[in-house]
């Protein structure tokens, strides 16, 4: 305030002073303002008091019951493996660990992700392993009214690998390609597609938040085919949690891998070189771009390449955006 | 439509579903005479269902001459196996599948007056790679050469089919690729290994697997052979089982082992004739298989039953040997629920 624009009103105990509003409270960053009631209380409840007790015992018929259920195989899976229960039950609460209370996630413009019907979610991909694939899933089911699952498409390099092969597919993943693609699409799912593939998550600490270049755009032409909207997503956050700082090739290419990274605590401390550095998580839904009137253009290659970069171009400039909004990557 | 031929030759009556086609369509008022060839005898158990079919036993080369002496409308080539005879083996397998087919296409072709061709393929025909989508329709290519002996048949098997379209044209040729066959009373080298008290399965892959009930297999068949349905159609039961779903819905319980542990185990039951679980049985068993079967469902007007309703049937029939069964761990729920509860009141 200059001198000039000085004005007695304004100063406490005149007669028209108003304690200035404060503004709304806004959540700008993990921590409630407000403590919330912890999700799931801690199993130490032994001293709670007794009308806790029947919560208890119906949790444990729950989880009876589901350990039923799952050993007799009374549950449904999907054509592709999605195995529904077992997400819901099991790995959405445990990644929402990672997601709510060590990456601190805060998600923007939930609004733009369509609530019914297909959709096609393109993000930028970084972070060493994909485990900007999984908050995205969380993201969704979190924050999205309607708690959609978002079903990716993976490397088929995921689908090699015995273990995570079965757990990509129950939590509702598929091999990246355009048969699955669109078989998805056209039965109206929320389908997650990281062009970049592994020259995003393989790239260097040096070049974070640059965006690679898109792969051939099929995700696009299966899009247009199936006349499905498409969401750019940006995701800020991944790139702080394993920083590459070299790619060892050689060793890469022994064990037929696309990369083998070396951050600053892998392979140094060994499993504990596992643990993701709990770097402040941003992830924004932009508006979506239609593509019902371009169906007959699914083939036209400048039509799929133009659209490709819009895409590109949409998500880079919003993760520009959000590096503004996070100063700290590790702040709070 | 046209109508339903008079004559119709079918291969591999000796065999559970060659004898089940060839009774069904001899039971068809529509079709004057139903000619099995076969160049073993069928087993007594199957002699009973072959009462209304003429049987000739012959080889597929003599098999050339008589299709086209019996003036055949149709033919249904049956004579496909999947596992390698005891006896036989692999080469015997080979002779059978390729140079019998390669055979019955000859005669067919020779035959002026055939109308129909139908033939039995395997959803083996899509191969197994970790490339794959996930479920395939009629049109999606192998990516690569399978190693299974079965799913390199079939592949030689639909290889000669297109080349019989190209030179007869105007004969409606149906290709049937079916999902393992599954009911209460069907033997195959799968049903058996659902019907062990312990299931090995591959550890860490967990296959997605479709069934079809053999009596829709039937059903389908006889359509194709009544009525006109020229093209290639998967053949399955709509919905998925995982493989440890399948297990556990058996009652059964999974024992998982390295997929080399489980290919060298097949290979020694083979080699002492114990069993005969190829590597098409372990490629099922690592990739797992689902086939979208719309094009079938509108082309025949016909749902077959679900692969957990035909699987569901197969489990009624095989009781025995199941231990882990949706009762008892019901019952086990239970007693664990009124144990706490009685805990909790001698504690208060």
């Amino acid at each position: 305030m200059s001198q000039d624009e000085y004005r007695g009103d304004m100063l406490p105990g005149h007669t028209d002073f108003q304690l200035p509003e404060p503004p709304p409270v806004q959540r700008v960053n993990g921590r409630r303002p407000i403590p919330e009631k912890p999700a799931a209380p801690e199993p130490a409840a032994a001293e709670q008091p007794a009308p806790e007790v029947d919560v208890w015992d119906q949790r444990v018929a729950d989880a009876l019951a589901f350990l039923r259920r799952r050993l007799a195989g009374a549950y449904e899976v999907d054509e592709f493996g999605f195995d529904r229960e077992l997400s819901e039950a099991f790995f959405h609460p445990v990644m929402k660990v990672l997601y709510r209370d060590w990456f601190r996630t805060e998600v923007f413009g939930i609004e733009n992700v369509p609530s019914e019907g297909s959709g096609l979610v393109v993000g930028n991909h970084s972070g060493t392993i994909a485990l900007d694939a999984l908050m995205l899933t969380v993201a969704l089911r979190d924050k999205h009214p309607l708690g959609r699952h978002l079903r990716l498409l993976g490397a088929d390099l995921v689908f090699r690998m015995p273990v995570m092969s079965e757990l990509a597919r129950a939590a509702g993943a598929t091999v990246a390609c355009n048969p699955d693609a669109e078989r998805l699409m056209t039965s109206g799912q929320l389908v997650g597609v990281f062009p970049e593939g592994f020259k995003g998550i393989g790239k260097r600490f040096a070049d974070r938040y640059k965006l690679q270049r898109f792969g051939r755009g099929g995700f696009v032409s299966a899009a247009l085919r199936t006349g499905t909207p498409i969401v750019p997503v940006a995701i800020v956050g991944a790139e702080e949690i394993y920083p590459i700082l070299a790619d060892v090739k050689p060793l890469a290419r022994l064990l037929g891998v696309p990369y083998f990274p070396i951050t600053p605590t892998f392979p140094w401390l060994g499993p504990l070189g596992l643990v993701p550095l709990p770097s402040k998580w941003l992830i924004e839904f932009c508006p979506p771009i239609p593509t019902a009137h371009l169906t007959e253009f699914a083939d036209d290659p400048l039509v799929v390449y133009n659209l490709a970069d819009q895409v590109r171009e949409t998500v880079q400039a919003t993760v520009h955006e959000l590096l503004e909004k996070r100063p700290d990557p590790f702040g709070p | 439509m046209t109508a339903p031929p008079s004559v119709v030759v079918v291969t591999g009556v000796s065999r559970f579903l060659g004898a089940r086609v060839a009774a069904r369509l001899a039971a068809d008022p529509r079709i004057d005479r139903v000619v099995g060839l076969d160049p073993h005898d069928p087993p007594a158990s199957l002699l009973g269902l072959l009462e209304g079919v003429e049987r000739i036993r012959a080889d597929a080369r003599a098999a050339t001459e008589a299709i086209a002496d019996l003036g055949a409308e149709a033919v249904v080539h049956l004579a496909v196996t999947s596992v390698p005879d005891a006896k036989l083996g692999r080469a015997g397998m080979k002779e059978q599948n390729v140079i019998g087919t390669m055979q019955v296409l000859a005669a067919a072709q020779g035959a002026p007056r055939l109308r129909k061709l139908v033939v039995r393929s395997s959803t083996a025909a899509y191969g197994a790679s970790f490339r794959d989508p996930g479920v395939f329709t009629e049109d999606t290519e192998p990516r690569a050469v399978p190693r299974g002996a079965f799913a390199r048949d079939i592949l030689d098997i639909e290889g000669y089919v297109r080349g019989f379209r190209r030179r007869r044209p105007e004969v409606a040729a149906t290709v049937l690729r079916f999902a393992p066959m599954i009911s209460s009373s069907a033997e195959t080298s799968l049903t058996r290994y659902f019907s062990q008290p312990v299931v090995p399965t591959v550890i860490g892959r967990d296959a997605r697997l479709q069934f079809v009930h053999a009596e829709d297999a039937l059903e389908i068949l006889h359509r194709s052979v009544t009525e006109d349905h020229p093209g290639t159609f998967n053949v399955a039961g709509t919905g998925v089982l995982m493989l440890s779903q399948a297990v556990r819905r058996a009652g059964r319980v999974s024992l998982p082992v390295p997929e080399t542990a489980l290919s060298s185990g097949a290979a020694l039951l083979r080699q002492f004739g114990v069993e005969q679980i190829g590597l098409d049985q372990v490629d099922l068993f690592v990739h797992g298989r689902v086939v979208d079967t719309t094009r079938l469902i509108e082309e025949f007007g016909f749902t077959p039953r679900t692969t957990a309703a035909a699987f569901e049937e197969f489990i009624q029939a095989h009781t025995e040997g199941s231990t882990v069964t949706a009762d008892r761990l019901a019952l086990a729920e239970a007693a664990i629920l009124d144990g706490i509860r009685k805990a909790r009141e001698a504690a208060s």
